[in-house]
This record gives structure tokens, C-alpha cells and sequence, in this order.
């Protein structure tokens, strides 16, 4: 079930990591997703919530699946299940997966001292348009680091320096203040 | 009137009426398994108007019904799910094993049937209905609940040990000698781990041999294959039952999908056969004679599968309210039950056993479904939870 939420969560959740390089204090430890055969139906993935409560997705063979809501006193029992549609589970997932990235993003200015976050929205006469990331050089200029670019809602957590910048895109940007004002200027206007 | 035509329209009447059962069954929320049951007594032997002339057609639609069923039933697993439940549960595939075959050959040889049928009465009490539980599970919206593997493991496991059992029982009812029995019984077990080797190993090239694309030689091809070695595997004692379902096994991906979509409408449709059949073959005066013989019978063997599954889920570490779920789920029995009788009383073994089979898969298939709803009753919780507090402050109590 390559297809279910978790599986394709989990590697962008490692990509997540990577782009931030101290990310290991910011991503929670610790968390397990169980997985438990089903024979002759599918299979279900257990999530157990910091708060003690539990989830699970079960990915019948036929491709349907069900979002189940454990019960607080009989933990063994499913109190609600909710059937979702394989657009509707990857709408979800969507949904999910984008909060998590920018809260963790957002948390990141409050832990560290002098480093921000900022998006950067790639305005439409930009002369990065349609042209690779890695024409910008941002890093090498500006010492900032682009973690995630934000496109039509959907994260791409730390792109390659290959990834074309399309108009209305939201760079976010990690750096010193001046760092981001430059990466700013130097997105609206191009190398000084 | 020509015989055909007069097939035509016996046949063609009873499933009609057997198609205003099955809504009337869907109607209650029950199983369709006791009207048929039910439909096939009425107009058996004994019962209010025989049919003779189709008879004929009932017995070879029964055999592929069985056939259907085991097939559509192997179909469901795959040979390396099916192994790797066997590694995780066989605990549990003993207790259950264990406490509800012993009863029920107990009661055959306190019966005066003899061993033979103390066997085949055994496999009877032992196997849940996976039909009848699959369904209840679903419809009671249990799929996510943890302990819900826990009595699917169970299932798996009795079906697995089925394809076993009926080939010794095959074997032990034609009353051969012991040696002979020793043989045919090591040539069946033998057959049997061999399919399922091949299955396990090369699933994938006989699955290769159909298309999952075009429905009309899938459905030739899976039915003709299954056919096939059914018959083969009755040839040598295994069972066309198991046969089947070993074919169902070995076949995986999308062409076991696919074939599970074309072939249901036919399982349906014989298994439905199969079930009036047995019916049919049962008397039905015999039938209220076996019918407390029957109730205990029920009465034992449904504690012995609620204490089997309360067992197992509290191994597999499932607390209270779920244990007595897993337990009150898992005591339908129903086409396995019916499968083994119709063997054992082919070969012409205890005849009293199709009338007491018939009885006894009524009493369950109907209670069961009602029963796995208890531990959801307001009454039932209550009780756990006074009793929990009971322990509790006895637990408190005992350390100050």
C-alpha cells in the first residue's frame, strides 16, 4: 500500500529534516506508526496521539479506506469510522502534511536567536520565472537557505537547485534579517 | 411433461422463492444460510412437497457450490498472509482447536455414533462461519477495532487447518483400515503441503496464465482451473473443498481480484444451491427429534468460542470489553459445518448427523450475529464497569 497517506508522509517528513539541518530537535520523536494485517480485508495504521488517543487509517484491498477515531474509555474499540475516497485521503494528506511544514517552519524563528523564516512570494515579472532555482544563487549571495517552496498550496520541501520557479510561488527562506531582505531584492530584481 | 421442462420450472420456482427469502433475510439482518436451510427442508424428503426431478441438478449444483465457496474463500488470502498468521497465532489456532473440537467429539461418541463421526462432529463444532463473522464485523462497523485481527487470525487459521482436516476426515470416512488410513491420510497431507508450496513459490506464473482483463476467459479459465483440481484432489482423497481453495490461494494480484468479482455472482448462486441441498437431503422429522440434542450441543460450544476468543484477545493484549467482543463475534458456524456434514453423511456415516449438522448450524448462524451485538448493549457495559470497579477497589483494599 504504497499509496496509503502514511507511506507517502513518511519520506517527505525525512526531506523535512534534512532541510533543516538542526531538524532533529524540531521534528517529534518518538512517533509509531503501527501497521496490522488484515487478511482477506486489507490493512490498518495506528497512530497513538501525544494525548493518548488513537487513529487509524484502514486500507481495505479494493482501495477504499476508512479514517477511524478510537474510543476514550474502550480503547479497543473504533468509535467513529469515516470512509474517504482515494481524492479525498490525498486532499487530506495534503492539508495535513502542509500545516505540519509551516508550523514547524514558523516555530523555528522562536527557538533560534537572529535566524528567521520568511516567504518570499515570486512576484510574475521576477527574472527567475521559469528558470531553474539554482540560477538564483541564493546561497552563495545571500547566505540564506531556501527550505521549501510553497506551489498552488502544495509544500516541495527542500527543492534542488533543478526545480523551475513558476510565477506565484512562495519561497520560504531561512537567514539572518539582512540575509532575507537581500534574498528578497535579489528575487524581485535579479543580481545587483 | 418432459423431465427437463419439469426441472425448468422446480428449479426455477425455488429460487424464487428463495430469492424473496434472502430479502426477507436482508430485511431482519441476518444471514440467508437458515432459509435456505429452512427452504431446502421444506421440500425435501419428509418435508412438505418433494422435488424429484430436479434433484439431479441440485446434487452436481451443490459440489460446485462447495467448490465456489472454498474457492472464493482462497481467494481472500494470500499463501504468505496465510503463513504468517499461522506463525503469529498458532496459540491461539490451538486454544480454539482445542475447546471446540473436543466437545463436540465428546458428544458424538456420548451419542453412541462412534469415532468416525465423533471426527467429522468435531470439525462441525470447531469451524466459525468466516462468512457470517466477516460480515457481522463490518456490519456492526468493528473493521478498525483492535481487536478485530484477533478474530480474523482466528478465522484464517481454521480455514487454513480445514484444508488439512478434510482430507483426514475424506479419508476416515470411507472406514478403510488403519494402515491403509495412515497412508491415504500421509498421501492427502502430503498433496496438500505440495499445492500450497507451489502457491507460495510460484503464485505469480499461475497467476500469469489468465488476464485479469478480459472477464469472459478469466471467468472460463479460474472456474475451469478450479474445477480441475478439485476433481483431481477427490481423486486422490483430499477433498474438492480443499482442492479449491488451495487454488484460490495460488492465485494472487489482480487476477485473484478480478476473479473474485466474476466468480461471486456464481458462488452466490451455488452456494445458495448447495445450502437447499443439504436441505433438502436432511429429513425433517428427523430434524425436530435432533433438535435438543442440538440446543446443548449450541449451548456448549458457543461458550467454548466465546472462551476462545476472550482468550486470545486478552494474549494479543486487548482489555476487557474488547476480549468479550472478540468472544461473542466468533459463534457462528455455518458453510464449513455444512461442508463437513454433507461429506461425512455421503459416505454414509451416522445419518442422524445431517439432522443434528442442520439443526445445530440453524441455532448458531441464527443466535450469533445477535449474540456479537451484546457486548455493544448498554446493560453489558454496565456490567463490566461495576465489575471493573469491584476489582479496583479490591486491588486498593489488598494495598493500603
Amino acid at each position: 500500500m504504497s499509496t496509503s497517506p502514511h507511506g507517502r508522509s513518511a519520506p517527505t517528513g525525512a526531506g523535512r529534516t534534512d532541510a533543516l539541518h538542526n531538524g532533529s530537535s524540531l521534528v517529534t520523536v518518538g512517533i509509531r506508526i503501527e501497521k496490522i494485517d488484515l487478511p482477506g480485508i486489507g490493512m490498518r495504521h495506528d497512530l497513538v496521539t501525544e494525548s493518548g488517543r488513537r487513529l487509524s487509517v484502514v486500507s481495505y484491498r479494493d482501495g477504499e479506506r476508512n479514517l477511524g477515531i478510537f474510543d476514550v474509555d474502550d480503547p479497543d474499540a473504533c468509535r467513529d469510522s469515516i470512509p474517504i475516497t482515494e481524492d479525498e485521503a490525498e486532499a487530506l494528506a495534503d492539508v495535513l502534511g502542509t500545516s505540519v511544514t509551516l508550523s514547524r517552519l514558523t516555530k523555528l524563528s522562536a527557538d533560534t536567536e537572529g535566524l528567521y523564516t520568511e516567504q518570499l512570494e515570486l512576484a510574475t515579472d521576477s527574472p527567475f520565472i521559469n528558470r531553474p532555482l539554482g540560477d538564483t544563487k541564493t546561497r552563495t549571495r545571500t547566505h540564506v537557505s531556501i527550505v521549501a517552496i510553497v506551489r498552488e498550496k502544495k509544500v516541495i520541501p527542500s527543492p534542488t537547485p533543478a526545480e523551475i520557479l513558476r510565477p506565484g510561488d512562495v519561497i520560504v527562506a531561512v537567514g539572518t534579517r539582512e540575509g532575507l531582505d537581500a534574498a528578497g531584492r535579489l528575487m524581485a530584481n535579479g543580481p545587483d | 411433461m418432459h423431465d427437463n421442462t419439469l426441472i425448468l420450472i422446480e428449479v426455477g420456482a425455488l429460487l424464487l422463492g428463495m430469492s424473496l427469502l434472502g430479502r426477507l433475510s436482508i430485511r431482519i439482518g441476518i444471514s440467508p444460510i437458515p432459509f435456505y436451510l429452512i427452504a431446502g427442508l421444506a421440500f425435501g424428503e419428509g418435508g412438505f412437497i418433494p422435488l424429484d426431478a430436479s434433484s439431479d441438478f441440485f446434487a452436481i449444483g451443490s459440489e460446485i457450490g462447495v467448490i465456489l465457496l472454498l474457492a472464493l474463500l482462497g481467494l481472500e488470502y494470500t499463501a504468505s498472509e496465510l503463513l504468517t498468521n499461522l506463525k503469529q497465532s498458532k496459540t491461539a489456532g490451538i486454544i480454539d482447536a482445542l475447546f471446540n473440537a473436543l466437545p463436540g467429539a465428546a458428544f458424538a461418541l456420548l451419542l453412541g455414533w462412534g469415532p468416525v463421526a465423533a471426527v467429522a462432529l468435531a470439525g462441525i463444532t470447531w469451524v466459525s462461519s468466516s462468512g457470517v463473522i466477516a460480515k457481522t464485523i463490518r456490519d456492526l462497523g468493528r473493521i478498525s477495532n483492535r481487536e478485530t485481527p484477533t478474530i480474523l487470525a482466528i478465522l484464517v487459521i481454521e480455514d487454513l487447518a480445514m484444508a488439512f482436516y478434510l482430507p483426514v476426515l475424506s479419508a476416515v470416512v470411507i472406514g478403510v483400515s488403519l494402515l491403509q488410513g495412515a497412508i491415504t491420510v500421509a498421501i492427502a497431507v502430503g498433496v496438500v503441503v505440495l499445492i500450497l508450496f507451489l502457491a507460495l513459490r510460484f503464485g505469480h506464473v499461475i497467476s500469469r496464465i489468465f488476464t485479469p482483463e478480459h472477464n469472459e476467459p478469466l471467468l472460463l479459465g479460474v472456474l475451469g482451473l478450479t474445477m480441475l483440481v478439485a476433481g483431481l484432489a477427490a481423486q486422490v482423497n483430499v477433498s474438492a473443498a480443499v482442492g479449491a481453495f488451495l487454488v484460490g490461494i495460488a492465485l494472487s494480484g489482480r487476477v485473484a481480484q478480478n476473479a473474485g468479482e466474476v466468480l461471486t455472482p456464481l458462488r452466490d448462486l451455488f452456494a445458495a444451491v448447495f445450502f437447499v441441498f443439504f436441505g433438502l437431503a436432511t429429513d425433517a422429522r428427523e430434524l425436530i427429534g435432533m433438535l435438543v440434542p442440538a440446543i446443548v450441543l449450541a449451548a456448549i460450544t458457543m461458550a467454548t468460542k466465546v472462551a476462545t476468543g476472550y482468550l486470545s484477545a486478552k494474549r494479543a493484549g486487548i482489555g476487557v470489553p474488547g476480549r468479550w467482543r472478540a468472544g461473542f463475534a466468533l459463534t457462528a458456524r455455518g458453510e464449513f459445518s455444512i461442508v463437513i456434514a454433507g461429506l461425512a453423511v455421503g459416505a454414509g456415516v451416522a445419518p442422524l448427523l445431517a439432522p443434528l449438522a442442520t439443526a445445530y448450524v440453524l441455532i448458531t448462524v441464527i443466535l450469533g450475529p445477535i449474540l456479537a451485538r451484546v457486548p455493544d448493549a448498554r446493560w453489558f457495559k454496565g456490567m463490566l464497569k461495576r465489575r471493573a470497579a469491584v476489582a479496583r477497589d479490591r486491588a486498593q483494599a489488598a494495598t493500603p
